[in-house]
């Protein structure tokens, strides 16, 4: 068994009574200085603060460095490392089954945008209740530096090679497809991160978070645009982002018409303060265009890009009962004999 | 015109005096799309409600309209519902093939033909009756746009007064195939008067073809093996589907979800299931996957080129224990193939699916009512040995109607397997997911969401420990390798055992799936015609039980029947058996795609033996 971290006495505990250690998980194998290892963090932390249930969450990954990091965070949720790129439809078949599961994706560039891309548009267009998180490095790191299909036009790898092709934008085809919460954030952004994260477990519908995630090993050199200085030098964030849990009763004061106060789901709220006037994440057309914008510009765009608390999930599309299907009855799943024997009356 | 039409040859008016009773072939060679299926279903059932044992194979072409079809229907009164070689009685209706299948005919045969055809002078061996379709059906039809379609119900008429079916039977039937639809059963019953009436007054029987009433289907219903394997599942507690349309597997799904909405709704109005289709057979599978981890009762049906994209993934299932049930529906190979032709081709990919050492448990319906009761055997076998399961059905299963008992109502209750709920955890503190605490191989599991502490495993396709904690340790992979196989040996217990006929004889048959109905009537040819006696084993399962080698070892010579040109089930058994009795293995293979016939079988067999 996966070791369960034991809580310390006198830690800080959160509104279930749990302390940070029992949200942690097993010793990271990835490299030192990883963006990866901040984004766990990020997630124990966002798990933490949320109060959520570990045993409720549903960690899936496909394969790479991304996909491992399951192992390194919350060791009391249950964990499957799939095949590589097809974390979406073991996710999909996981929720169909058991919907209340709070389902958490990891991946990577490499497994989401090449060999995954056929899933994770689908995914997308599914708008199924889960988080989707790309650890974005613009590599391959386990097979030691290939370009991956996100890296940008011109950037060059550590021998050289110049990628002359364009990039896949990640957030523009979840906008476009039907995810109902997407944005791109920076391992090394510690708060705009974690505000996301949280949004991302109180949102109702397919979250893709596009984080880009720098390898220090492969990827974080001059000429690099996925490294930490180029993405600190780059960085353009749409707003400062506050997320109010729906238990807590804090609220910032802000100017009118400076702020997008989103109420989600379950009653949180995102307030979006705006650093540029005319963006409004609740329009698609808009998110889209600001996409294109920034790469023309060859910006780090980050922020909620879209959101849309209204557009039924794949779960509620199949009128899916209360209870998982995994755990019902019997007496539910097999119908009576009369209604054999009404079927066979129909063949004769 | 007609009746001078009607060409009493030679051979004809010999074996005009002899009377063939429900012992016949009949073909329908129509237009695919031109709607004949409707009317030769319509023929079939009034045969069944006749009494009369009776099979309808469907060959058709992978094309939505245009291209040539046939269908043929053997009336046997011993029970023989295999495919006939010869066809006895053809009803010609297609221009481009007619010719040829006119005279692909034995001498003594019957055609039917539409009238332009012009037929009757390309031999003098068969008895030729003409019949001016198009004429006949302007009266009955006003509507222009429908006559392609109820020109087909006009031939079931003259055939119903050729063969002496009975008319009454005969407006049941087509009643029954257009339901609620009052009009259109109106004017097609009309039609098929229209053809009767005319038959009556212009044609005069001279072919040695009857059909007599008998009792032989009391009881019976008729059904496809895909809806069979739907109504299964369904009463097997299937949970979730995920699948992706490809023939000949898609009315297996379409069906189940006809079935489902009608029976499978819960109290409260919300389905007690998911159905999805995927957006191809790799996902169709991952979510089966994803499903039977978090504990649904999950599958998918497709057929060899989804076999294929799922084979990564079926891996991943054996490797992190997963249930899961895969119905292969198996066409002609490889590559696209004949996708509408049927095949036991998939036998040897599908058995070690997967990279490394992988071997599955794999089931061998050979009827609808074992389509039926095999569903309900693969979601145990799956829950129970934690592992993907497939059901190794064929196009002539799946798609072709088949007269069947009715199904009996599953006895037992659904088990689960080994799954550990947060009371059990309470009480042993924690669980080791791959630990052989039984012996058997077999695992304790928990489901995501299980609440509590010490419930959660990690599930994934790289190395691990008897913990599911990641290891690239040697003694962990081969520890974890052996009990694996361990567990697959333990499965030999549980599969559903072979049936066995016959005793005493040197010569042994073992066959599998369809093949068994032609292999049936073979042993009667066997023994009728060349004094061979054989005995007889049907595989139902793989991994093989303890009888099937004894089967083997008791007999001189066992002749393997397979479908398929490599002799994938032979070569499986061989992999199986001592050496010593691999030897006794002899093949018997069809592969043309067209469902195997008995003949066919005994020639091969009396050849092999030297007679």
């Amino acid at each position: 068994m996966a070791s369960t971290p034991a809580s310390q006495p006198g830690a800080k505990t959160n509104r279930i009574g749990l302390t940070t250690i029992e949200y942690k998980g097993g010793r990271t194998t990835l490299c030192a200085g990883c963006g990866h290892n901040a984004i766990s963090e990020r997630i124990i932390d966002a798990m933490f603060e949320m109060g959520v249930k570990p045993e409720r969450v549903a960690k899936l990954s496909g394969i790479g460095c991304s996909s491992k990091s399951p192992a390194y965070f919350m060791s009391r949720s249950h964990s499957f490392n799939a095949v590589h790129g097809r974390m979406p439809s073991i996710a999909t078949g996981a929720l169909l089954a058991n919907h209340n599961l709070l389902a958490i994706g990891v991946s990577g560039d490499g497994d989401t945008a090449s060999i995954g891309i056929g899933q994770f548009m689908h995914l997308m267009r599914r708008n199924l209740p889960m988080i989707y998180i790309i650890e974005d490095n613009g590599v391959y790191g386990l097979t030691k530096g290939q370009f991956s299909a996100t890296a940008d036009l011109g950037s060059k790898l550590k021998t050289g090679v110049i990628n002359d092709l364009p990039p896949i934008d990640t957030c523009a085809l979840a906008i476009q497809l039907g995810a109902t919460l997407v944005g791109r954030s920076f391992s090394g952004d510690k708060k705009q991160l974690l505000s996301m994260l949280k949004a991302a477990i109180a949102h109702n519908g397919t979250v893709m978070l596009d984080v880009i995630s720098p390898c220090v090993t492969f990827n974080d050199h001059e000429g690099s645009t996925k490294s930490y200085k180029f993405t600190k030098d780059h960085d353009e964030p749409l707003h400062d982002i506050t997320f109010v849990p729906s238990f807590e009763e804090i609220d910032v004061e802000y100017q009118p018409g400076e702020l997008i106060d989103v109420t989600m789901h379950d009653g949180s709220r995102l307030k979006l303060h705006k650093l540029e006037e005319d963006f409004d994440p609740t329009d698609k057309v808009r998110a889209l265009t600001r996409l294109a914008e920034a790469h023309e510009k060859g910006e780090v765009l980050t922020g909620v890009f879209y959101i849309n608390t209204k557009a039924p999930n794949f779960v509620e599309l199949l009128n899916m009962p209360d209870e998982p299907l995994a755990t019902l009855p019997e007496s539910l799943t097999r119908p009576p004999k009369s209604a054999l024997d009404e079927c066979m009356e129909a063949l004769r | 015109m007609a009746t001078s039409d009607v060409a009493v040859q030679e051979v004809g008016s010999q074996v005009g005096r002899r009377r063939v009773i429900n012992d016949f072939s009949l073909q329908v060679a129509t237009v695919n799309g031109s709607g004949s299926q409707s009317a030769n279903t319509v023929l079939l059932r009034t045969i069944f409600q006749m009494g009369v044992p009776v099979s309808g194979k469907n060959l058709f072409p992978s094309n939505i309209a245009g291209l040539p079809t046939w269908y043929t229907i053997r009336a046997n009164k011993e029970g023989y519902i295999a495919r006939k070689k010869e066809i006895d009685f053809l009803v010609a209706m297609n221009p481009e093939t007619a010719r040829e299948d006119t005279l692909s005919l034995a001498a003594g045969a019957a055609v039917l033909y539409d009238e332009p055809l012009n037929l009757k002078s390309l031999r003098n061996d068969v008895t030729f009756y003409s019949v001016p379709f198009d004429k006949l059906v302007v009266p009955v039809c006003p509507e222009p746009k429908l006559r392609k379609l109820v020109k087909n119900m006009v031939y079931t008429g003259v055939v119903a007064h050729l063969l002496g079916l009975d008319m009454g039977e005969m407006e049941t039937a087509i009643r029954r195939q257009f339901g609620r639809k009052q009009k259109a059963a109106d004017l097609n019953v009309n039609a098929a008067k229209a053809g009767y009436d005319y038959a009556v007054s212009s044609l005069e029987k001279s072919d040695p073809f009857w059909i007599e009433a008998m009792d032989q289907n009391k009881g019976k219903i008729i059904i496809d093996g895909n809806s069979a394997a739907a109504l299964g599942s369904m009463f097997a507690g299937v949970t979730v589907v995920a699948w992706y349309p490809i023939t000949p597997s898609s009315s297996l799904a379409e069906a189940l979800i006809d079935y489902m909405r009608k029976y499978r709704m819960g109290p409260n109005g919300k389905p007690t299931f998911a159905i999805v289709q995927a957006e191809d057979e790799l996902a169709a599978i991952g979510m089966v996957l994803g499903a039977g981890w978090a504990g649904a009762r999950a599958m998918t049906s497709t057929a060899g080129p989804g076999i294929s994209l799922m084979t990564e993934f079926t891996g991943l299932g054996y490797y992190v224990e997963v249930p899961a049930v895969i119905w292969d529906i198996q066409r002609v190979g490889p590559s696209t193939g004949l996708p509408t032709r049927t095949s036991q081709g998939d036998i040897l990919s599908t058995a070690f699916l997967s990279h490394g050492d992988t071997r599955h448990l794999l089931l061998f319906p050979a009827s609808p009512e074992e389509c039926f009761s095999m569903a309900g055997d693969a979601f145990e076998l799956a829950e129970q040995f934690q592992t993907p399961v497939f059901v190794m059905s064929d196009l002539d299963l799946g798609m072709n109607n088949w007269m069947s008992q009715p199904f009996e109502y599953p006895s037992k209750p659904i088990h689960r397997g080994r799954v550990l709920s947060k009371q059990d955890l309470d009480r042993l503190g924690g669980f080791a997911r791959y630990k052989d605490v039984d012996g058997d191989g077999i695992g304790y599991r928990t489901l995501p969401g299980t609440d509590h502490p010490a419930g959660a495993w990690f599930a994934r396709g790289s190395g691990h420990n008897e913990n599911a904690q990641y290891s690239e340790r040697p003694d962990d992979y081969t520890h974890n390798m052996d009990r694996l196989l361990h567990k697959f040996e333990t499965a030999r217990k549980f599969v559903p055992p072979p049936e066995v006929t016959g005793s005493g004889a040197q010569v042994g048959i073992l066959a599998y799936g369809t093949s068994h109905w032609a292999v049936k009537e073979s042993r009667d040819q066997l023994r009728k015609e060349y004094k061979i006696e054989t005995d007889y084993l049907r595989v139902k399962a793989f991994p093989f039980t303890q009888e099937v080698h004894k089967f083997i070892a008791g007999h001189a010579r066992v002749y393997v029947v397979d479908q398929n040109r490599d002799g994938q089930m032979r070569d499986l058994l061989k992999l199986d058996v001592d050496p010593s009795q691999a030897v006794k293995l002899r093949s018997v293979l069809h592969y043309n795609g067209l469902p195997i016939d008995a003949r066919s079988i005994t020639d091969n067999i009396v050849s092999q033996e030297g007679k």
